[in-house]
């Protein structure tokens, strides 16, 4: 089970960690969200990897770690509702800029060249 | 004894938050007077905790009164406490400016989100457990993601973008840094570790060596240190003005937690790690001053000169932390104090001339900006500030620290310098585009209102530079004992009650 779990991180790590170096915001958005993944499931293995136990001490011979199983719960609800930021920032800077490059290319005139003196903070 | 005060400075900007955004939410004016109170109260609460820290030592705070180390702590101690009332005061100043100059209507929701970002912050101040420090570090930057585009403007917005997706890459490596720590200790606990590791099993020490690496990278990201920096000068240049003077004390995060952790949970005298952390940092805090004064001498515009500017001072700050000594520490603090007020105030000033320029651009000249005179003078304090010249704290902060370091002057002593020099050349080149040559050019007509409350924000970072200048021989003794009990963690660890409970 162990060289399995490894495998999944790794697989989860190398595909997040490349889509997350793509150009376009969607597929940042996936890469990140696999990596939350990975990350989820190494906090699981933190705890050791136990099959069939429940996690209260003195019910078994071994018993479950709870502890990584409350990181896992919290790092869930955290990475899900960064992962609705993000969309919902990616949304907008599409809406405005007509474009989901993640790059901000000198040539683009919206940025380093406003003249507006009130939005001019660039 | 000081209670329940200690989570205060949490509990108090959560509930202002959430007050605002359910009963005040479109009342400028009740948001504006709850806001400021909030923080004059916050101010006010960090001066006790300073104090109670300094005459009683470290105190914990069990959260939900569960004993350590199995429930959650925070721990109050005079690094915490120094670090909240940098927070408050740093806020009570912005949050003046944001009124005064009308940024804070430019959005539905500054002052909640400012709240939030307080209690991010100080909740990260002073926690004493890893993983809430974790939970502390998401809530500052989901609250400072909406700072960040406060206002709008498709630029923002996708600079906003590429910060977000930075940080979301940290936090994944903090929770992997947490995971490893916690399957090599079986604690997240900060007094815990720091009591534990001295005895871990030699087969361990690999592990260990590379938790702490992975967990000093979470907070180079944070404190923008190279080569972990390229979010920094596009996130700082395009926030709001105003919030990108907040933003100075959301890199100090990063440097308060890599003194904690390299200090306390991986000291150099421990046998795994050694100076690994140290040989790592010093390095990177040299070339991340050096980039730093690069960038003030070629930045195209005025934000992203005063980006580059704190890029550099945090590199000197990483200087002094990366050698983990109490004098050394010592200094950091001291420059710390001193760089988190400069860099504000910079950014305040930046801010105050943008507004009124034609453009931000330094490559050409504008006409005279109205009110040039007090402004040019407030640029001239706050760069002297900045680059380190007297006769402001930063000439004091560079001068401990060069002191500190008298075992590596050849190296340490002429890359500081030399920085400080391209830095005095990159604000001096700046500020004579904008102030100097303007001035034979017809100005502008000025039908701005007054603005009354900006100016005090700003003058009152200055006037907290000219304080710590004056007294720096009290400050520099209190952060000597600072820095000392940072290297003697026993008060720590004993305050945290291991296993006793409340």
């Amino acid at each position: 089970m162990e060289a399995l779990v490894a495998i999944t991180i790794g697989t989860l790590t190398a595909v997040g960690l490349y889509l997350t170096l793509r150009l376009r915001s969607f597929p940042v958005i996936l890469g990140l969200t696999m990596l939350s993944y990975a990350v989820n499931v190494f906090l699981f293995a933190s705890g050791r990897l136990v099959q069939n136990q429940a996690p209260i001490i003195g019910s078994g011979e071994t018993y479950a770690d709870p502890l990584p199983q409350a990181l896992v719960l919290t790092a869930i609800v955290i990475s899900f509702g960064m992962t609705a930021v993000i969309m919902i920032m990616a949304i907008g800077g599409f809406l405005e800029s007509g474009h989901d490059r993640v790059n901000m290319a000198a040539s683009d005139p919206a940025d380093a060249d406003q003249d507006d003196a009130e939005e001019g903070w660039a | 004894m000081t209670g329940h005060w200690i989570i205060l400075p949490v509990v108090l900007p959560a509930f202002v938050a959430g007050l605002m955004v359910t009963a005040m939410r479109n009342d400028l004016l009740l948001k504006r007077v709850t806001g400021v109170t909030s923080i004059l109260l916050l101010n006010a609460l960090a001066l006790a905790l300073l104090w109670s820290a300094s005459t009683h030592g470290p105190q914990v705070y069990f959260l939900g009164d569960w004993p350590a180390p199995f429930g959650i702590v925070l721990v109050l101690d005079r690094l915490s406490a120094m670090m909240v009332l940098l927070l408050a005061a740093l806020a009570l100043a912005v949050v003046l400016y944001a009124i005064g100059s009308g940024w804070d209507a430019k959005g539905a929701h500054f002052h909640p989100l400012l709240q939030f970002l307080l209690m991010g912050i100080g909740g990260a101040f002073l926690t004493g457990d890893a993983f809430n420090l974790f939970v502390f570090f998401e809530i500052l930057l989901i609250a400072s993601y909406g700072l960040m585009i406060h206002g709008g403007g498709s630029a923002r917005a996708r600079a906003g973008l590429q910060y977000v997706a930075f940080n979301l890459i940290g936090s994944s490596l903090f929770l992997f840094a947490l995971a490893l720590t916690y399957s090599v200790t079986g604690t997240l606990n900060i007094a815990d570790l720091a009591a534990k590791l001295p005895d871990l099993p030699q087969g361990d020490a690999a592990m260990l060596r590379v938790t702490a690496v992975l967990l000093i990278l979470v907070f180079a990201i944070k404190g923008a240190l190279v080569p972990l920096q390229f979010w920094l000068p596009g996130t700082y240049a395009n926030a709001p003005g105003v919030v990108a003077a907040m933003f100075a004390v959301m890199t100090k995060v990063g440097a308060y937690a890599t003194l904690r952790f390299g200090a306390m949970v991986f000291p150099p005298d421990l046998p795994a790690t050694g100076t690994l952390i140290s040989d790592l940092i010093l390095p990177a805090g040299l070339v991340t001053l050096v980039i730093g004064a690069i960038g003030v001498l070629g930045a195209s515009t005025l934000p992203r000169l005063v980006a580059f500017g704190g890029i550099a001072s945090m590199g000197t700050a990483f200087i002094a932390i990366g050698a983990f000594t109490p004098a050394t520490t010592a200094a950091a603090l001291y420059y710390i104090l001193h760089s988190t007020l400069a860099t504000a105030a910079m950014f305040l000033v930046a801010d105050l001339v943008i507004r009124r320029r034609a453009h931000a651009r330094l490559t050409e000249t504008a006409p005279p900006i109205a009110q040039a005179g007090l402004i040019s003078a407030l640029y001239m304090a706050a760069a002297i500030a900045m680059a380190g010249m007297p006769p402001l704290s930063g000439f004091l902060g560079k001068l401990l620290i060069l002191d500190a370091f008298r075992a590596q002057a050849p190296l340490v002593w002429s890359v500081i310098l030399l920085s400080s020099f391209l830095m005095i050349l990159g604000f001096a080149r700046a500020g004579s585009t904008l102030f100097w040559k303007p001035s034979a050019m017809e100005a502008a007509p000025d039908d701005r209102a007054p603005e009354g409350l900006a100016f005090t924000g700003t003058f009152g970072l200055l006037a907290g530079l000219v304080a710590l200048t004056l007294l720096a021989g009290p400050v520099t003794g209190w952060l000597g004992a600072t820095s000392e009990s940072l290297y003697a963690p026993q008060g720590y660890i004993a305050a945290a009650r291991l296993g006793q409970g409340g």
